[in-house]
């Protein structure tokens, strides 16, 4: 955990560089992209390694699906576009093509979320985790910055099967070092607290941290959990916070739909229900606008959570 | 041209016993798809007992050709093609469609030895196919991919996508064969979205494409030789087809895309395949 005030850095630079890092040492990494190759750093892999990169031009279903025959060859396929063009676009493809036959296709997506802003609604990706997480064989990350990104992609190549990686166009506070963990199935404690805990991906880790700060001088201890494996989930991590606080607050950049937050209250309504609030972006689309600016509009704020975090505790407190 | 006329004779032959097969797995399954399934045996039959490089003691025999069946529905008369080739026990055939079967109403990746995708949902299948090719020549590997889709996956935009990509990385060690019996679910595919004219579209797409009868194994034979051949791009062989071949009642019907035949059905399709029931 880095002290603030954190520096930020471009999740992508981290992307393109670990693929050049992987192809290095894997002959059998091959990277997709569809018209997005400069965009998402994959042409830094290309220039590495020219045979390896293929650019099918705006056609992301044959990108999933020649990903596909790439993985039945021998093939690691990482397949990376934008968020919206890479899950919800090609969602079939990706279903009947990648999960249901359990390949190694790895979807690494960025412009994930509100914080793509001024492109506005049609590229603000916000259902993409609930898609994903809901197909079987498939795993689901969200690293919480360019660090993590990276060694998503180092993880992504060790772990058997389909796994989906979102991330953001935004740069995005450090907030992690580069010698810190980072696992399939594990939750990081980014700060300890017994009161409350803070359960946040991606953007919304900092955004948790800030709000414990500012709940700790109100007296309440608040524990932020970076919960950047949304499938599988740690589960021993998230409820061991939710047996210590009793209470937990979720944030994502996300719909509060189908996403971790969901996947975190499936997990404690049947195995510890604690009073719980999901924050993320409502049930409705985005808009143009600064990205950070639209995460404010929509309520994806450290202030919202600690005026959820004061509900948890209120209803705990009115439980006990 | 005169190819061994014993070869052919053979060929028709298999093609023949797969036939049988297929009726009697979709009676057996009380459903499934027999027309898309019969018109495409002929070509089954080239692949699978004559042009296919294959070993079935080991399926997953890294220079192994490979065959894609895209349109999945058919997949009937490719798993008979397969245990015919002994890739699992024919006894296993009857047990098409039913719980705890490996054989999955349409094809399941990674369950039924031999097959080499997922299909269902039509039009994915070419697009995998690139893949393999692609990682065939970057493996320096001499195997060929081949890949068989049904003339209404013509309709999915997706499909149109692998034929530019086909042509595009040049992959000469790629051949499809569209199964173009007419008909689709609902109608003839003029019907419903016209598709003519079919071959100008792919060689417009920088395919060769050869247009063949798709029952006279001569024909197919040499189509099939000649996709081997040729250097540069990928080969489209349009193979004109008949939906239901072989059984009179089932021929042009599309009734039979989805419908099994029933008992009395059955007895008359062996007879006129030269069965005994």
């Amino acid at each position: 955990m880095n002290a603030k005030p954190w520096k930020v850095e471009s999740m992508r630079n981290h992307f393109g560089q670990a693929l050049v890092d992987l192809g290095r040492n894997r002959d059998d990494i091959v990277v997709l992209g569809a018209d997005t190759t400069e965009s998402l750093k994959t042409s830094l892999f290309g220039e590495a390694f020219p045979d390896r990169l293929f650019n099918v031009g705006i056609a992301e279903q044959n990108m999933v699906a020649i990903a596909a025959g790439l993985a039945m060859s021998g093939k690691v396929a990482f397949a990376c576009t934008y968020s919206v063009f890479g899950t919800s676009q090609v969602y079939n493809i990706i279903r009947q093509s990648v999960a249901y036959p359990d390949l190694p296709v790895k979807i690494f997506c960025s412009h994930a979320g509100l914080t793509v802003g001024p492109d506005g609604a049609t590229h603000q990706m916000n259902e993409d985790v609930g898609l994903l997480r809901s197909l079987p064989n498939m795993k689901v990350l969200v690293p919480c910055d360019g660090l993590e990104v990276g060694k998503a992609v180092h993880l992504a190549a060790e772990v058997s099967g389909p796994l989906y990686c979102r991330f953001s166009r935004a740069k995005f506070p450090v907030l992690t070092a580069p010698e810190d963990p980072f696992a399939l199935g594990k939750a990081t404690v980014m700060r300890d607290g017994d009161d409350v805990a803070l359960v946040a991906t991606g953007i919304m880790v900092s955004r948790a941290l800030e709000a414990a700060e500012e709940l700790a001088t109100q007296g309440v201890d608040a524990r932020v959990v970076n919960n950047s494996s949304v499938k599988p989930l740690d589960r021993e991590t998230l409820l061991r916070a939710a047996r210590d606080t009793g209470a937990v607050v979720t944030a994502e950049e996300h719909t509060v739909l189908g996403g971790m937050g969901s996947a975190v209250s499936e997990l404690l309504a049947q195995e510890y229900p604690v009073p719980m609030q999901i924050i993320g972006v409502p049930d409705i689309f985005g808009e143009s606008g600064d990205g950070f600016a639209v995460l404010d509009k929509y309520g994806l704020t450290a202030e919202s959570m600690i005026k959820a975090a004061m509900h948890v505790l209120s209803t705990k407190e009115a439980v006990a | 041209m005169g190819l061994d006329q014993a070869l052919i004779d053979e060929l028709d032959e298999r093609a023949r016993v797969l036939r049988v097969h297929v009726v009697k797995m979709t009676h057996a399954a009380r459903s499934g798809h027999p027309g898309g399934s019969l018109s495409a045996a002929d070509v089954i039959a080239a692949l699978y007992f004559h042009i296919l490089r294959l070993d079935p003691k080991d399926p997953s025999w890294v220079d192994r050709d490979r065959f894609v069946l895209s349109k999945g529905h058919g997949c009937p008369v490719l798993y008979a093609a397969l245990a015919e080739r002994g890739f699992f026990p024919v006894d296993d055939l009857v047990t098409l469609r039913k719980l705890g079967s490996h054989l999955q109403g349409h094809p399941e990746y990674g369950t039924t030895p031999g097959i080499e995708a997922p299909a269902g949902a039509e039009g994915q299948g070419l697009s995998i196919s690139i893949g393999m090719a692609l990682a065939g020549r970057m493996d320096g590997r001499d195997y060929r991919v081949y890949a068989m889709l049904g003339d209404g996956e013509n309709d999915v935009g997706q499909t149109w996508e692998a034929a530019m990509a086909g042509a595009n990385f040049k992959l000469d060690n790629l051949t499809a064969i569209l199964d173009r019996n007419q008909l689709q679910q609902e109608r003839r595919t003029e019907d419903i979205m016209s598709l003519e004219p079919l071959t100008d579209k792919w060689r417009a797409f920088g395919w060769n494409v050869l247009e063949i009868d798709g029952h006279d194994m001569e024909s197919i034979l040499e189509a099939l030789y000649e996709a081997r051949t040729t250097q540069g791009r990928p080969t489209m062989i349009v193979a004109q087809t008949v939906k239901g071949k072989g059984v009179s009642f089932m021929e042009n019907v599309l009734r039979f895309h989805g419908t099994a035949p029933n008992d009395e059905e059955l007895e008359q399709a062996l007879s006129e395949l030269g069965e005994p029931s």
